[in-house]
């Protein structure tokens, strides 16, 4: 099980090194709609600092979802995907490794990326250390539940605006607990019950999301 | 393989579903009609003002029966979903895709209502309140749904697809609606809130029982309504649908 | 009955605007939503019958011709 999850892991990180330009392009799009709230709403250290969690947390979310089309087109595309449903091998567990490899390109440069970003937000260094926790727990609850979106829509026509329409109303849990976190790391009122709720919402991402999603793919692929 | 289903069953198959249903829906008609008129008098003539609201409270009438529709809808379409997706019958997909639209109007409606109760009530036409936010995420998934379906061009594959995001919207509700409570309280205290409804009167209650069954009956004719429209759409190359259109103009000629 | 006159009733103790706006806007649409399906519903089967019935004369005319149009 673990040996065919880290063949899949090892095989998308590797296409998806080949196409390096794509993760840079999502990670500079994130930064780039960071630094343009400030240009929006104005330097105000206070009001900066009081908006950080919300505006990083909703430009990660876009972010996320930039790279989500392509999770299952390529495959889609030379047939690899049907190889796999074909396969003895659960669809499910296939689906899981490619989670942790989208996780891997998208959610996990973004996590290390944000506390330069929120620097610029005039965050502390707690805010900082949280709002990177907050980010590595809940990216991976972001591409799961971003999978079942991506593969509803494979194939279909206006594939990436529909995705978008799909996935953002149920990423809104993940958003409300990972800005929450940071929020009340910034006024003091602690982390905790933040990050064991996005937990929870990552782990049972993790664990539902691939079984839809091997459900959706079946269909796309009938 | 449809043999050793049970009988009732065979009320799942288009043909027979959608004479049944023509029938039907005069009289889903009329029950709206009367439990709309009785809850409606009810409401706007016989209750007394509320001493906190005055009369403004009255919207209560509309919103609450319509906040319930489109909660209860969007869990009958998950439930027609899961029912497609596990005996795989066509009535299912098609009854999914008949009542998301009735769903989102009525979301449309919860919040529209909200608005025109809020401004009065708490002096804005929309305020953060866990309800209000969870009625709007609400309509999103409403619009999900449709734009999927309305995206894909293949039937089978509409309703199928359809019925995972029904079904993944359904398991993510609840969590959606806590999580939206949890920052609700955190951001906003007790400042204001809906929970203070009116305390309820016999009249009240009774009111509003009877404009949410009108919307029940409301919801179920026009569903059936437009479930019709597609059965034809979907079925057209069939026998069925020839020889009831057919046989009409045939008569015509 | 709880109102003393029509005109009472209209003004909603200074909230008319919002409880009839709410009711306004909640009858248009459910009384838009049903004609709109009805319209649509006529618009179909006349599409349809007008289908069918372009089909039946290409089938008589290819029954005059001996072939055999199939069952789909």
């Amino acid at each position: 099980m673990f040996a065919l999850i880290r063949a899949v892991v090892g095989r998308d990180l590797r296409l998806a090194m080949r196409r390096q330009a794509d993760i840079v392009s999502a990670l500079f799009f994130f930064i780039i709609v960071v630094s343009l709230f400030p240009l929006g709403i104005g330097p105000e250290p206070d009001l900066l600092r009081k908006l950080a969690p919300g505006v990083l947390w909703v430009a990660a979310l876009l972010a996320t979802m930039l790279s989500l089309p392509r999770l299952f087109a390529d495959d889609h595309r030379d047939g690899t995907l049907e190889q796999l449903a074909l396969a003895p091998q659960p669809l499910g567990l296939v689906v899981l490794g490619k989670v942790l490899a989208h996780w891997l390109v998208s959610g996990l440069p973004l996590a290390l990326l944000a506390p330069v970003l929120g620097i610029q937000f005039d965050l502390d260094a707690d805010a900082l250390w949280v709002l990177t926790g907050a980010l590595l727990i809940g990216t991976p609850a972001l591409s799961g539940i971003g999978a079942i979106g991506a593969a509803l829509t494979l194939g279909v026509r206006g594939g990436g605006v529909l995705l978008s329409l799909l996935v953002l109303p149920l990423y809104i849990p993940v958003l409300i607990f990972g800005a929450g976190a940071v929020d009340a790391t910034v006024t003091g009122m602690g982390a905790q019950a933040h990050l064991s709720l996005l937990g929870a919402l990552a782990l049972g991402g993790l664990f539902f999301a691939p079984w839809a999603t091997a459900a959706a793919l079946r269909i796309a692929l009938e | 393989m449809n043999n050793r289903l049970i009988n009732w069953f065979k009320y799942a198959s288009p043909q027979s579903f959608y004479p049944l249903a023509g029938k039907m829906i005069p009289w889903f008609w009329a029950l709206a009609a009367v439990f709309g008129v009785a809850g409606l008098y009810i409401g706007f003539l016989v209750a007394p003002t509320d001493a906190q609201q005055g009369e403004g409270y009255r919207i209560i009438f509309l919103h609450v029966p319509a906040s319930w529709m489109s909660m209860f809808i969007y869990l009958v379409m998950a439930g027609w979903a899961a029912l497609g997706l596990a005996y795989n019958t066509r009535l299912s997909g098609m009854m999914a895709q008949a009542l998301a639209p009735t769903g989102a109007l009525f979301a449309f409606l919860s919040l529209w209502t909200g608005a025109l109760w809020g401004k009065p009530m708490w002096g804005a036409w929309w305020v953060w309140d866990a309800r209000l936010t969870s009625e709007l995420i609400l309509l999103f998934l409403y619009i999900g749904f449709i734009a999927l379906q309305s995206a894909i061009d293949d039937p089978r594959r509409a309703d199928k697809a359809g019925a995972i995001l029904a079904l993944v919207g359904v398991v993510n509700i609840p969590i959606i609606y806590f999580s939206v409570k949890w920052w609700n309280t955190l951001h906003q205290g007790a400042s204001v809130s809906l929970t203070k409804a009116p305390s309820m009167a016999q009249t009240m209650l009774w009111g509003m029982l009877l404009c949410a069954l009108a919307c029940w009956m409301y919801s179920i004719a026009v569903a059936l309504m437009r479930a019709r429209s597609i059965m034809l759409e979907r079925e057209r190359h069939t026998e069925w649908v020839r020889a009831l259109l057919g046989g009409k103009s045939a008569n015509q000629e | 009955m709880y109102w003393n006159s029509f005109s009472e009733f209209l003004a909603m103790g200074n909230h008319g605007v919002y409880v009839w706006g709410s009711v306004g806007v909640m009858a248009l649409l459910m009384i838009l939503e049903p004609i709109l399906i009805a319209q649509g519903r006529k618009s179909l089967v006349a599409r349809l019958q007008r289908q069918f019935r372009a089909e039946q004369a290409d089938t008589t005319e290819r029954r005059e011709q001996g072939t055999r149009r199939s069952k789909n």
